[in-house]
């Protein structure tokens, strides 16, 4: 540590290096990045630690539906139809993870794309095409998802590619403005000068100077894309079964939370766990990679 | 002022046309007729079916058609609840729909501003670290996690309040979802008014007036509150809209009878006409909501006005 700290009193590191100190320096981001760490190797190992898989019924219950308990390895209790909460919590988190990944990309590109374009080529085009985001913006995103699940139906990669398309907007703003102010900037000149193509400037020459922000932004965007994907399971909109996620056993378990309460507990402690850190993390992102804001 | 509103009203009216159109248009692209689901009907029951809804006519027409209904309040009849005209079920819902809102907006005002203001004052002090954590928690634990736990607290383990259920509005059945839907908008309020409070602590006529000699309180009261409270009002449209989409799990949870849930109704069953009707009900109350935001901004603040 000393030693990095040393190479930037010389102006040494650089952007990356100068956030990856800062980053380090802020425990609630440290602390939030292990808990990430932490879920996703549950929720990748957590199913192959269990004796029990997704759908298997312990039919030797009764109830089907028990408590935590160590002695018949249900370590977070069994659902209404008697099967393994521990492997289905585990197993809901990676699809909810899947998903999330999936569509945060999803919008990156198109939301990256979108706004450097418009603040590139700015005047009439830049105004059509933000004027395009501000209509869309004027209605809250889930009700498009819901639109959308309406229209297409309910697969699995429909959510995603559903919530990835409308959920560029915001990022096409940032990159719109950042894109308005690199414009003006010399090495653009010098790249129109040189004859290059406008397609060839926007994504050789904004875009990598955009990357900073667009990291920050798709971090705090992965916990919005969980809460959705989580929002519409929960409503019966999202993820079906055979598939489960974790909004999805958390209606589960509200269902049964008078008689079952560690059936709503445990998803809902993973959930808000997970989101939680990834806001941490977003945060502390932002602040690393962003100084002037603080 | 009047120029002002003018301005900021034909900037809505496309805004609406286009959504309009654009959720016409959706519904339109969907796979497969509205009533082919379960069991194919016979093809004269079919066409007779269309026929009523006016789904036989040309696509410009229905589209016409339908602009001329929504002129008068007509959001066309539902496909799947037989008899029902969406605008009836819309009719029904909102009353529940609005009083939870309200009452949540106003709760989130109401305990938001103080605690943001508090937090800024004492800056960096434990009351501030505290405020600001839970508000992050507030945050980030979404409302179909937060309905559900605190139905299992108060309405089951403790028993101090009723697990769901309207009872034409009592106040015991509407702490639960008011609180729910409260939760994450008094966070938001907190923290904006916090850092807020904090820049306009720091501006030259702030240093003027407690170079007076004036007490902290009424420079806070006097001076600092107005410039203050200004993001807090650009926020209450976002938020009007946040309430309408937690209204959506809230009514679920609770079981009340408001207009999210026949939205979710609507969306599960794949009821088109349903979905659209409401969409564009819910785009017309959030931009109706933003432009009276806009004209109190405008009020409170004359450079906006002028731009």
């Amino acid at each position: 540590m000393a030693g990095s700290i040393r190479a930037s009193a010389t102006t040494d590191g650089g952007l990356w290096s100068d956030a990856r100190r800062r980053l380090r320096g802020n425990r609630a981001a440290v602390a939030a990045a292990a808990l990430i760490a932490l879920l996703l190797a549950a929720s990748l190992l957590g199913p192959l630690a269990s004796p029990w898989s997704l759908d298997e019924v312990d039919w030797s219950l009764s109830p089907l539906a028990t408590p935590p308990s160590l002695a018949n390895a249900h370590w977070f209790g069994t659902d209404a139809n008697g099967r393994d909460l521990f492997v289905r919590v585990w197993a809901g988190t990676r699809v909810s993870l899947l998903v999330a990944l999936l569509a945060t990309a999803v919008s990156v590109v198109i939301g990256v794309a979108w706004g450097a374009t418009a603040g590139y080529l700015g005047g009439r085009v830049d105004g059509w095409m933000m004027r395009f985001v501000d209509v869309l913006y004027a209605l809250p995103y889930m009700f498009f998802v819901i639109i959308l699940t309406v229209v297409f139906g309910r697969s699995l990669w429909l959510i995603f590619l559903a919530i990835g398309a409308v959920g560029w907007l915001t990022m096409a703003r940032i990159v719109r403005g950042q894109a308005l102010a690199l414009r003006r900037r010399e090495f653009v000149a010098a790249a129109e000068a040189l004859g290059l193509p406008a397609s060839r400037i926007i994504f050789r020459h904004i875009v990598p100077n955009v990357l900073g922000t667009v990291v920050v932004y798709a971090t705090l965007t992965i916990p919005q894309v969980i809460l959705f994907e989580s929002f519409l399971s929960f409503l019966g909109l999202g993820v079906q079964e055979p598939l489960t996620s974790l909004g999805r056993l958390v209606a589960e378990g509200a269902l049964e939370m008078e008689m079952a309460p560690w059936q709503l507990l445990a998803p809902a402690t993973v959930l808000a766990l997970l989101l939680l850190a990834l806001n941490f993390l977003g945060d502390g992102l932002r602040d690393a990679l962003d100084p002037r804001q603080h | 002022m009047l120029g002002y509103a003018l301005r900021r009203l034909l900037a809505v009216v496309p805004t609406f046309l286009l959504i309009v159109t654009a959720a016409f248009f959706l519904m339109r692209a969907a796979p497969g007729g509205p009533f082919d689901e379960e069991q194919t009907l016979p093809p004269e029951i079919a066409a007779n079916l269309e026929a009523a809804y006016g789904l036989d006519r040309p696509v410009h027409e229905q589209f016409l058609r339908y602009l001329g209904g929504l002129a008068r309040g007509d959001l066309g009849p539902s496909y799947r609840m037989k008899d029902f005209r969406v605008a009836e079920l819309i009719g029904r819902g909102l009353p529940v729909t609005l009083t939870i809102g309200v009452a949540a907006l106003g709760l989130a005002l109401l305990a938001g501003i103080p605690l943001g203001l508090v937090a800024g004052q004492r800056r960096n002090g434990w009351v501030d670290h505290a405020v600001m954590s839970v508000a992050l928690a507030g945050i980030a634990v979404p409302s179909f996690v937060v309905a559900p736990l605190l139905a299992l607290v108060f309405g089951l383990y403790l028993g101090w309040l009723p697990v769901g259920g309207w009872e034409s509005g009592s106040l015991r059945h509407l702490v639960l979802p008011v609180l729910t839907l409260a939760l994450p908008l008094i966070a938001y309020v907190a923290r904006l008014t916090r850092g807020s409070v904090l820049e306009v602590l720091q501006s030259p006529f702030i240093r003027t007036a407690r170079a007076k000699g004036l007490d902290p309180g009424v420079v806070l009261r006097r001076h600092a509150l107005r410039p203050t409270l200004l993001p807090v009002v650009s926020f209450l449209g976002p938020a009007a809209a946040g309430v309408l989409t937690g209204s959506l799990v809230v009514e679920q949870v609770f079981g009340l009878p408001g207009v999210g849930r026949y939205f979710v109704q609507g969306a599960v069953n794949r009821d088109y006409t349903l979905v659209m009707g409401m969409v564009i009900f819910y785009a017309a109350l959030i931009l109706l909501l933003n432009l009276l935001v806009d004209l109190v901004y405008g009020w409170l603040d004359p450079r906006i006005r002028h731009d």
